[in-house]
């Protein structure tokens, strides 16, 4: 099933056609209406007349995540606040979150690629689909929830947690499609096997899961434990939120709907755009945008792109799982963690920073992070109940800065390894356990 | 009347205290007494020894971490109540207690006692008579 035929399957050169006259507009705007824009393409040597198309796209700036906070909160908007309808803000940053904009048009485009997105795993309007993406200011929840009213689907917007409840509405209201993180729908699945609740008693037969790396180890496991098929969909809030690709029924990449997002792979170090097929970090310009168009955003996500039509008749260029990032930022429990928060809260509470690390485990398929702290001299006390407190006050302050809970491990001085003198910050067992 | 005591944080790993007790060892650096404070994921080891500046010195050149903590010593008679009457005159004196730790010998026991205010302690229990070690005393005990 295809939800957008004409789009896509769109022969390459009229797609082409399409994101040129698209894009043409967009820098326009962006020009007019961002001074941010305006003095990125003025120090280019830039003026929206010179702009033709999207070959030319390889000589424009880059945005990053980092202009995104420089111009918070609405700095990056290209229309007046009387033309937004919604708000999102991405999860667990330092300081101050990264703010997304909607207009009603925008909101309508998600709803168009979420709608593409479900339509790929084969939801239609005779399906009951369980929404436990978060819903709130992440745009997990919200996002799919549109786009699968738009596909006319039944929809239980019943957000993330409660697993009881998640079991027995699955159960009650005879969901056909879940949508969630893949270890929580892991946890799902193991938690259907605990309440002893027969596979014959659930009708789930498909899973969207996304907003978290993920193996294809895990996808066999969620697709056992579930009776499902597992579909994996990604996006991410600058973008769009979820949407911005998905895979289709053959599970050979995920399809980027170009019409409104334009990939390229670019080699992180010299910045230069690779040819498909190679490996490189994704950077996405959005050209039908309307709140907040982006040019050459980089994602930081490493992927590669295949070009060549896909079995299921879609042309869209497919994007492999991502592999990884270009920087050193961590997916726990679908929140975006960095290292550095870290050290901003141990720098909080201390003269200097004392040597940490964070390792990052996945048990019974949910994300664990503790975080040893060498204890120094500035923390030092030979009472139990003062390293007991100064525990609770670092677990309390890296969970309201990351906005998820860690366990705080007190450990001795020179036992974290250090590697030409800096210590390993991270130590991620999820890669390393699956591979 | 201030002893200096060996504070030490461990982590609960098989061998270290071990280790410890070995590097203390080899600096002939005696032991006279010994205590643990545990949790679940680590501990204190207090102990006062023979020579604590070197104590530190040595433990410290090991990635151990160790400080000093001023305690009292206070010596009761090693009989029924002899505890208790020490401990009821810090109490009745409103004097806060961090922790302590014990150990008779023959006729008498020794009582080491941390707290916030140890020169209310040494105060407090002088003027009930109370005998107290010296810092000299306990580092040859």
């Amino acid at each position: 099933m295809i939800w957008n035929e004409f789009i896509e399957t769109a022969d390459r050169e009229k797609l082409k056609e399409i994101q040129n006259e698209r894009f043409v507009k967009m820098i326009e705007r962006m020009y007019y209406n961002v001074p941010f824009y305006r003095k990125k393409l003025t120090e280019a040597g830039i003026e929206p007349g010179d702009i033709k198309g999207i070959d030319q796209l390889k000589d424009l700036p880059f945005t990053v995540k980092d202009d995104l906070r420089d111009n918070y909160p609405f700095g990056l908007f290209t229309v007046p606040q009387n033309q937004i309808v919604r708000l999102h803000a991405s999860s667990g940053t330092t300081g101050k979150p990264t703010v997304v904009g909607y207009t009603k048009n925008d909101l309508q485009l998600w709803s168009e690629v979420v709608a593409r997105s479900l339509t790929m795993a084969g939801v239609t309007k005779e399906d009951i689909i369980q929404i436990a993406y978060g819903y709130g200011l992440f745009t997990g929840g919200l996002g799919l929830h549109y786009g699968a009213e738009k596909v006319g689907a039944s929809v239980i917007p019943i957000s993330g947690g409660n697993t009881k409840k998640q079991l027995q509405l699955m159960v009650d209201f005879g969901s056909t499609v879940i949508a969630c993180t893949p270890s929580y729908a892991a946890h799902l699945g193991e938690s259907l096997v605990a309440a002893g609740i027969d596979r014959k008693d659930i009708k789930l037969r498909a899973g969207i899961f996304g907003a978290e790396p993920w193996t294809n180890e895990l996808r066999k496991q969620v697709e056992n434990l579930l009776g499902i098929k597992a579909f994996d969909i990604y996006g991410l809030s600058e973008i769009i939120g979820p949407g911005v690709s998905m895979e289709c029924e053959c599970q050979n990449g995920m399809h980027i709907y170009e019409d409104h997002f334009i990939p390229e792979i670019i080699d992180p170090k010299t910045m230069e755009v690779l040819p498909y097929g190679e490996l490189g970090e994704l950077v996405f310009t959005t050209i039908t945008k309307e709140a907040m168009p982006l040019l050459r955003y980089r994602t930081r996500d490493l992927t590669r792109l295949h070009v060549e039509k896909c079995d299921c008749g879609r042309t869209l260029v497919r994007m492999e799982k991502c592999m990884g990032r270009s920087d050193d930022m961590l997916i726990i429990r679908g929140v975006n963690v960095f290292p550095s928060q870290v050290e901003a809260v141990l720098l909080e509470m201390s003269e200097a920073s004392p040597h940490y690390q964070l390792v990052v485990n996945r048990e019974n398929n949910l994300d664990t992070l503790e975080i040893n702290i060498e204890i120094d001299d500035q923390f030092w006390s030979d009472e139990i109940k003062t390293l007991e407190n100064l525990k609770k006050r670092f677990q309390h302050n890296i969970a309201s800065t990351l906005g998820i809970s860690a366990k705080i491990n007190l450990v001795e001085p020179n036992t974290i390894a250090r590697s030409e003198g800096k210590a390993k910050r991270v130590i991620d067992k999820r890669i390393t356990n699956s591979e | 009347m201030i002893i200096k005591q060996l504070s030490v944080f461990l982590e609960n790993k098989t061998g270290r205290l071990t280790e410890m007790t070995k590097i203390l060892s080899e600096n002939h650096i005696n032991i006279s007494a010994f205590s643990i404070a545990d949790t679940a994921d680590f501990g204190i080891v207090r102990c006062i020894v023979s020579k604590p500046e070197e104590a530190i010195r040595v433990l410290k050149e090991k990635h151990f971490s160790v400080n000093i903590t001023d305690v009292v010593c206070m010596i009761v008679p090693h009989e029924p109540g002899g505890l208790y009457k020490a401990l009821k005159i810090l109490s009745d004196n409103n004097v806060p207690i961090e922790y302590m730790y014990a150990f008779a010998f023959d006729n008498a026991a020794s009582v080491v006692i941390r707290s916030e205010s140890n020169n209310e302690v040494i105060r407090v229990l002088e003027s009930n008579q109370m005998k107290l070690l010296k810092a000299s005393d306990i580092y040859q005990i």
